[in-house]
């Protein structure tokens, strides 16, 4: 339910932008979403449509790019792609891991006029 | 300002103004030569400027796509452009977030966060903890709810300051929130500062409220696999309060199960055993929030460190 609140972020950085970059409407909002961000990509979808009505994104799409998800492993020192939080290393079976992306939540460049 | 060229800067002298009255003035730009208007009637914009430097007519700092075709261009003429921003979403909230930190900071103040299901004894656990931190130091709360004031009333029973703030639809607390319901609460420097947030274990993982510690507390009557289906708030947290022990004969919970699995997901999570209820456990939150609160307070002058002598 908190996409909710992060689509209401997300219009308040366009607006902020939407001066800074002088335009006046947003088409398409590219968004990196993480796997581990926590974040709903079709609720976020949803509520985005709805909290953009009647604001300078009414209609924009939103285009979500999900990179993988990648963690250091502290027991064999290697660089692994996690499918889940819980995951262990699949080289030494270790817990001991780092997440190095897959939390990401960005707004990644906006196609205006 | 000369309502001939427009600007602004520099003295403006009207030597002679009126209706039918020949118009004229001299000013001086700042950074530029002076100049005289010679104001004419039939050639009103007639400018005799000494210097090469119209400049005030156009600001080059405007790009101007307001006034241009931008708002009223024809069907098909689009001007769609791509804009990078690189922004992360909760920037906002993140920016907050460090302000309160640096209040806390400053003011030597440990700010937990209290995160969990509803219903899993946050409330309960926290009447108790301040019962017994009470004489030792001082404490203030802030108690986040969808609705009522019921939490805040409880733990203004024990005679701790509270303030709630009830998020309406909102399902977690954020740190624009937290930073108002600082201001009016002011506690005292050295506080231990007590953030118990709304009931749920998604939405809060996400915001960062400025805390210095998020504690997750599960009761026994909750499932092992928990830190499993809720990951990224068990990956928050510092702290894990398994809380209500008193009825691990009747859930049947597996602890230890449970325990390896909070430490998949975070393998440095540190793990408290709590019943509210019967007071086992709680001395090692008690231990556990005087060593946080003695970290919060290193580095601050005597007073405070005095407090912790106290307290500690």
């Amino acid at each position: 339910m908190h996409e909710m609140a992060l689509s209401e972020s997300i219009i308040g950085i366009l607006e902020t932008e939407a001066v800074r970059n002088n335009f006046a409407r947003v088409k398409k909002v590219f968004l990196e979403i993480g796997p581990f961000s926590g974040v709903e990509v079709e609720a976020l979808r949803f509520s985005f449509e709805v909290v953009a009505r009647g604001t300078i994104a009414e209609n924009a799409d939103l285009e979500i790019e999900t990179p993988e998800a990648q963690a250091h492993c502290f027991v064999c020192d290697t660089y692994i792609h996690l499918k889940n939080r819980y995951d262990a290393c699949p080289r030494c079976g270790g817990h001991q891991l780092h997440m190095t992306s897959g939390e990401e939540m960005k707004i990644k460049e906006l196609e205006v006029e | 300002m000369c309502n001939v060229c427009g600007c602004s800067t520099g003295e403006t002298h009207i030597e002679a103004a009126g209706p039918g009255t020949v118009n004229g003035h001299q000013h001086a730009h700042a950074g530029g030569a002076p100049h005289g208007h010679d104001h004419g009637e039939a050639h009103g914009h007639h400018h005799e400027h000494g210097e090469a430097h119209h400049h005030h007519h156009h600001d080059p700092q405007v790009i101007d796509y307001g006034q241009g075709p931008a708002r009223a261009h024809a069907p098909g003429m689009s001007q769609a452009r791509m804009v990078q921003i690189e922004q992360d979403i909760l920037a906002k909230n993140n920016a907050y977030a460090s302000a309160n930190r640096r209040q806390f900071e400053a003011h030597g103040i440990l700010a937990l966060n209290l995160v969990s299901s509803p219903g899993s004894g946050k409330t309960t656990l926290l009447v108790k903890l301040i019962e017994r931190l009470q004489s030792l130091l001082p404490m203030a709360v802030i108690e986040g709810d969808q609705q009522t004031s019921n939490d805040a009333d409880r733990i203004r029973a024990t005679g701790a300051p509270a303030i709630q703030i009830n998020t309406g639809k909102g399902c977690h607390l954020d740190a624009h929130m937290v930073g108002h319901a600082f201001e009016h609460l002011a506690p005292a420097d050295g506080s231990v500062l007590f953030i118990e947030n709304v009931g749920n274990l998604v939405c809060p993982a996400a915001f960062d409220l400025g805390e210095a510690h998020k504690i997750v507390i599960l009761s026994v009557t909750e499932g092992e696999d928990k830190p499993l289906k809720y990951p990224d708030m068990f990956h928050a947290a510092d702290l894990m309060i398994l809380s209500k022990t008193d009825l691990l004969p009747h859930a049947g919970l597996d602890v230890a199960l449970t325990i390896a699995n909070a430490r998949k997901i975070n393998p440095t999570i540190k793990v408290l055993q709590v019943s509210a209820k019967s007071g086992e456990g709680m001395d090692a939150v008690l231990q556990w929030i005087k060593a946080a609160r003695m970290m919060a307070l290193t580095g601050h002058p005597e007073p405070l460190a005095a407090t912790t002598a106290q307290g500690g």
